[in-house]
């Protein structure tokens, strides 16, 4: 049998071949069952040290991945900057070098700036996973999503997925649109002209699509995905106040209706109720969202499994 | 003759007939000594032991006129070799939907040699639960002197003693389009 995936490191999804995906995906809904048993713990990963190293706030993500890793019997260990040697000034190299010196078998990363994981990767001899990098990728969320629509939907070829808010800022949006593609599906992008980039339809090729409105891109959707207002990298005026934000693009019971019937509603999280996403459709049985989040654990057993299992 | 993996066949030493007599005889031996169907828990060790395993609890059935209950175990997560068997061995689903507290499981595999795999599933079969007791049924069993734990099978189908060189083979329809145990030989290199 074909190995699901041969790489060392888990650096985006814009790399990975579709079967690569689909061979990850797989190991993914096998872990599943692990979640839902008593002892939710295997010895797969013994004797191994995963370090998780935020330079960036999360809570999801990082309890995510640390639970990955304990389940899986490996040692974890979890550094954000407030208490890393970063703020004393330490360049980034220095740090993954200090971290390798401590053999650890691999290093969850998550940074503000795109491109850190790669960095990392030429450096580090621990595998490198990575947990968001600036606008860049968060390639085991847009698994998870995925995983999600497959649970939800059977597949993913030939659904019509829009991707709606702020899409310039947006890792999510990015490893989505190349996961969503390169399984087949069609993605319509939405939402305030500043926030989404004309030139993004040459950036993947076929099966994207840049839609005037959101309305246009919600139109017989299979799946409407919502991304967060990111407040924190708002350095510029992109629109003039959350209140006509969630007028004009958020998503309400009424937008939803344009969708097909049986459509399902993704969120990555943080939700901003009453923003990007009213009340009413955030709580509704097509929302999915703490489904994503279960999923999440079995996603990132999976890429820590096949990023440290083996040789 | 050599097959894709270069091993040279050298006999066969059941065919489907056979296996399936073998097959039958396990299924009685099971509920005679776990007397009737009762808390009993057929599991089989993936992926050879599930289509054994199935047979047996048909088996039982027949017998019975009632089923036993029945699980699949992955034994991949529990691997002692990970670290020496390549990249990532392929995950697969481990179904133990039944409860297994208090129930006389009874593992089922294709080949008994090293034990190891037996381990595997030991360990997992405990992180379920406290089981009543467990028992061992393979198909074939290499012989003890190959055995690197100490475990051995309740019920055996054919106990075959081979070479450390040589590999057994045991074909099932679900897999392989046919039905035959069958020994090879690795070429001395």
């Amino acid at each position: 049998m074909e190995k699901p995936f041969s790489r060392r490191d888990f650096l985006g999804i814009r790399d990975l071949s579709a079967e690569e995906i689909i061979g990850v995906l797989n190991t993914a809904e096998n872990f599943r069952e692990i979640n839902s048993r008593e002892i939710k713990k295997v010895p797969t990963l013994r004797g191994k040290t995963v370090i998780n190293l935020f330079f960036e706030n999360s809570t999801r993500t990082r309890t995510s991945f640390e639970l990955a890793a304990k389940r899986l019997s490996a040692d974890a260990v979890n550094i954000s900057v407030s208490s890393s040697s970063v703020t004393k000034g330490e360049t980034l190299v220095d740090t993954a070098l200090n971290l390798d010196a401590m053999q650890p078998d691999c290093i969850v990363v998550r940074h503000s700036s795109a491109g850190v994981p790669h960095q990392l990767a030429k450096v580090s001899k621990a595998a490198i996973v990575n947990a968001g990098d600036g606008a860049n990728e968060h390639p085991t969320q847009a698994l998870l999503d995925a995983m999600t629509i497959r649970e939800h939907k059977g597949k993913i070829e030939g659904l019509e997925v829009a991707i709606l808010g702020d899409i310039l800022h947006s890792r999510v949006a990015r490893s989505n649109i190349h996961l969503l593609t390169k399984l087949g599906a069609t993605v319509r992008i939405a939402g305030p002209k500043t926030l989404v980039p004309e030139n993004f339809r040459h950036f993947v090729g076929s099966g994207l699509a840049v839609c005037p409105h959101v309305s246009d891109a919600i139109e017989g959707a299979d799946v409407v995905m919502i991304l967060r207002i990111q407040k924190e990298r708002m350095d510029s005026a992109y629109f003039p106040t959350l209140r006509e934000y969630s007028i004009h693009y958020g998503l309400t019971n009424e937008r939803l209706d344009l969708a097909k019937q049986d459509a399902i509603v993704l969120h990555p999280g943080p939700m901003n109720r009453g923003i990007e996403i009213a009340s009413e459709v955030a709580d509704s049985s097509r929302s999915l969202i703490l489904d994503q989040v279960k999923y999440g654990v079995a996603v990132r057993m999976a890429v820590l499994y096949l990023a440290t299992g083996g040789g | 003759m050599a097959d894709q993996y270069g091993l040279i066949e050298k006999s066969k030493i059941m065919d489907s007939t056979r296996m399936k007599r073998a097959l039958s005889r396990l299924a009685s031996e099971i509920v005679e000594d776990n007397h009737g169907v009762e808390g009993l828990y057929i599991v089989g060790i993936r992926r050879r032991g599930v289509p054994l395993a199935e047979s047996i609890a048909a088996k039982i059935t027949e017998l019975e006129g009632e089923a036993p209950l029945f699980g699949i175990i992955d034994i991949t997560l529990y691997r002692d070799d990970l670290s020496t068997v390549g990249a990532n061995p392929i995950v697969n689903r481990t179904e133990l939907d039944h409860d297994i507290e208090g129930k006389n499981v009874v593992l089922v595999d294709d080949v008994l040699y090293t034990g190891r795999t037996i381990r595997a599933a030991l360990d997992q079969l405990m992180d379920f639960g406290r089981p009543n007791r467990v028992q061992l049924a393979v198909l074939i069993d290499r012989g003890k002197e190959h055995r690197e734990l100490p475990i051995q099978a309740d019920y055996i189908g054919k106990t075959v003693p081979t070479k450390r060189t040589e590999i057994i083979k045991v074909m099932l329809k679900e897999f392989d389009d046919e039905e035959s145990v069958w020994i090879y030989e690795k070429p001395s290199s």
